[in-house]
């Protein structure tokens, strides 16, 4: 019966097909390891925060007079609204939290070098999407961080010269941020953004799947064709989209192997996820910053404006440079250097594990600057304060510069033709 | 390099130690939500006290009574006054612009006060006030600098003073003793506590039964995993 109507369907659709050449009989390097959970999380996440908000926006009014009432209308009056609410609110920060991971972990691995470029490109897009995203979102409480956040920021292109007063009026749709920005981001932040985000994880994973998954060690699973010895090759059997061209080794089907196993993955994530939503959903005051529990008030400035910890690191670049434009094209530049890190590194050696002690060194004090700018970006200023940040800024910045240089000549290992445990 | 990331953190830690900010020391309030009889005191105090400038325009009667065990007709009779439905939020008739000529600023509404300053801040706030004649109100307060509010308690606490290094003196004159003044402002505190988010409870008993339901979920997930694995390794 099921089978009949499967074989109607792929004369029609090729679902199965679909089903094995990404999932069934995918070939996944069998090496994964921690780090390769993120992928997947980012994924439930992006889920997460799609179904919460439908729900969400069913409840929610976008208007400078109705959106901060309608809030506190879903956490009180809506069954399960606070639920709903929590769940949006801490996956906007765990999506981050994921994402970042998910990026060191192509960063150690060298997962953005050839041929993965594209891949890596599309991975940058959805962050700076994701950005984007988060940043509109975190307008719709009109509480007064919302507010006065989103006047930080879009001030930003008033730096720009000659347009800039203009593109900064535009953005906001009056002079001042009112209900008419909070209608726009809104429309943005349920609409546009989600469908344009959702593109390109599809892209992102089409690509992927093209190229096929990098793996801890950066050893390539698929061999020429004819190259490998019947008993070498992996004993599974994948889509003929891989074995047609190439002999495969090492690797596993994604499903059952890496469902069963990324399962796992959520469970463990939930469990901290949940905690977090249940018993700490403001997060200490970094998720649900403590001024946005008074309404937007264009007439009163919180005492500290500080973003959400995620635009931390970005956030402090901009602000340790002493000239508004300047420090505003530091801060795109710090986005525009990730989306050209497949260019910087000119190595041929992905992994870390068969690099130089420079490179580690680089990455290790790369990861150092980052979460130093980011713990920075949610302080106030002071002088102590930008000399760190000058120097965690430096430190960003050097890591691109000083791997452009060593690594065309760097010494690294000779990396094994296998997966090697 | 390990010198290297001891010489970052040791240069971070100052940086991390003006996290907390400028913010004034405050006293743990000490809430328990789960005692409706504070709860209830509290809210007794806030209508005899607060809500006349301060409303609750997020929070309904009925919920509150629902929340605190009080019957709706009960609720009706001896906790609403201004006949408002039960089912309407906690409101008062201020008119905000003039209010605003009074005090300086419209009383603010108090329903996200304890999410928005913290439960601590409220209690030491409530207790932290002293004669500045300086002042429209001859009072000032350490917690809030120059606050507009005037001492609507000091019938209850009495009055106290700066001392000559600028610390509070033991209030005088009031008709309760210290100890009992501590423990009707944290009734306040805890009433308002509750108030900011209604669901607290409920919220924490939930999450207890979901975070075990994942640990064994976590468990039966690692032995399926463990169990395809197999054939791999």
């Amino acid at each position: 019966m099921f089978e009949n109507f499967m074989a109607w369907i792929d004369k029609r659709l090729p679902v199965t097909d679909a089903w094995n050449k990404h999932l069934a009989q995918y070939p996944a390097p069998k090496n994964f390891n921690f780090w390769y959970f993120f992928g997947s999380l980012a994924m439930l996440v992006l889920v997460n925060q799609i179904l919460t908000g439908i729900w969400l926006t069913m409840n929610y009014e976008p208007s400078g007079d109705g959106a901060f009432a309608s809030i506190e209308y879903i956490m009180r009056d809506v069954d399960y609204g606070w639920l709903l609410r929590y769940m949006h609110s801490t996956g906007a920060s765990a999506f981050f939290v994921v994402v970042y991971l998910h990026m060191f972990r192509g960063l150690i691995y060298g997962s953005y070098q050839k041929p993965r470029e594209l891949l890596w490109i599309f991975g940058m897009l959805i962050f700076l999407v994701l950005m984007a995203e988060a940043f509109m979102g975190y307008l719709l409480p009109w509480g007064n961080m919302s507010y006065w956040g989103a006047q930080v920021i879009i001030s930003l292109f008033g730096a720009i010269p000659v347009v800039g007063e203009d593109l900064a009026t535009w953005i906001k749709g009056d002079y001042v941020i009112s209900g008419a920005t909070l209608n726009r981001f809104f429309a943005l932040h349920v609409i546009a953004l989600p469908l344009v985000l959702v593109v390109l994880v599809f892209l992102h994973i089409l690509a992927l799947h093209e190229v096929g998954s990098n793996n801890p060690e950066g050893t390539d699973i698929k061999k020429p064709k004819g190259s490998v010895k019947e008993e070498d090759k992996s004993k599974f059997e994948f889509h003929e989209a891989y074995t047609k061209k190439y002999d495969i080794v090492d690797a596993v089907p994604f499903h059952p192997y890496y469902s069963v196993k990324d399962i796992m993955g959520v469970a463990g994530f939930l469990i901290l996820f949940c905690w977090v939503m249940f018993f700490h959903p403001e997060g200490g005051g970094y998720f649900i910053e403590a001024p946005n529990f008074e309404p937007a008030n264009g007439l009163k400035t919180p005492e500290h404006i500080a973003p959400v910890w995620y635009f931390g690191p970005f956030y402090t670049i901009l602000r340790v440079v002493p000239d508004k434009l300047l420090g505003t094209l530091a801060m795109f530049a710090a986005i525009g250097v990730l989306f050209a890190l497949p260019w910087f590194d000119r190595s041929t050696v992905k992994s870390f594990r068969f690099r130089s002690k420079l490179h580690l060194f680089n990455i290790v004090q790369f990861a150092i600057c980052f979460i130093a700018l980011g713990i920075l970006g949610t302080l106030p200023a002071s002088d102590l304060a930008n000399l760190i940040g000058r120097i965690a800024s430096l430190g960003y910045f050097g890591f691109f510069v000083a791997i452009w240089f060593y690594s065309k000549n760097e010494k690294t290992k000779p990396v094994p033709e296998r997966v090697t445990k | 390099m390990k010198k290297f990331v001891l010489v970052l953190l040791a240069t971070l830690m100052p940086a991390l130690a003006m996290a907390a900010g400028p913010s004034v020391p405050v006293d743990p309030a000490g809430n328990d939500l789960a005692d409706k009889e504070s709860l209830k005191r509290g809210f007794r105090s806030y209508i005899n006290y607060c809500l006349a400038c301060h409303q609750l325009q997020y929070q309904r009667y009925n919920r509150t009574f629902a929340d605190l065990g009080i019957d709706e007709k009960d609720g009706k009779e001896n906790w609403m006054y201004t006949g408002e439905k039960v089912g309407d939020h906690i409101t008062n008739t201020m008119p905000a612009k003039e209010a605003a000529n009074w005090f300086g600023a419209a009383p603010p509404d108090l329903t996200l006060e304890t999410r928005f300053r913290s439960p601590d801040w409220v209690y030491t706030y409530l207790r932290s006030f002293y004669v500045d004649e300086a002042r429209p109100f001859g009072v000032n307060n350490t917690v809030f600098k120059d606050v507009g509010m005037p001492h609507v308690l000091q019938n209850l606490q009495g009055t106290r003073t700066l001392d000559a290094n600028g610390n509070l003196t033991k209030a005088v004159g009031g008709s309760m003793t210290e100890a009992e003044y501590d423990a009707f402002v944290r009734d306040l505190t805890n009433f308002l506590e509750y108030v900011s988010e209604p669901n607290k409870l409920e919220r924490k008993s939930l999450g207890y039964w979901v975070i075990g339901f994942l640990v064994v979920f976590f468990i039966l997930s690692y032995f399926l995993k463990k169990e395809y694995w197999k054939d791999v390794h």
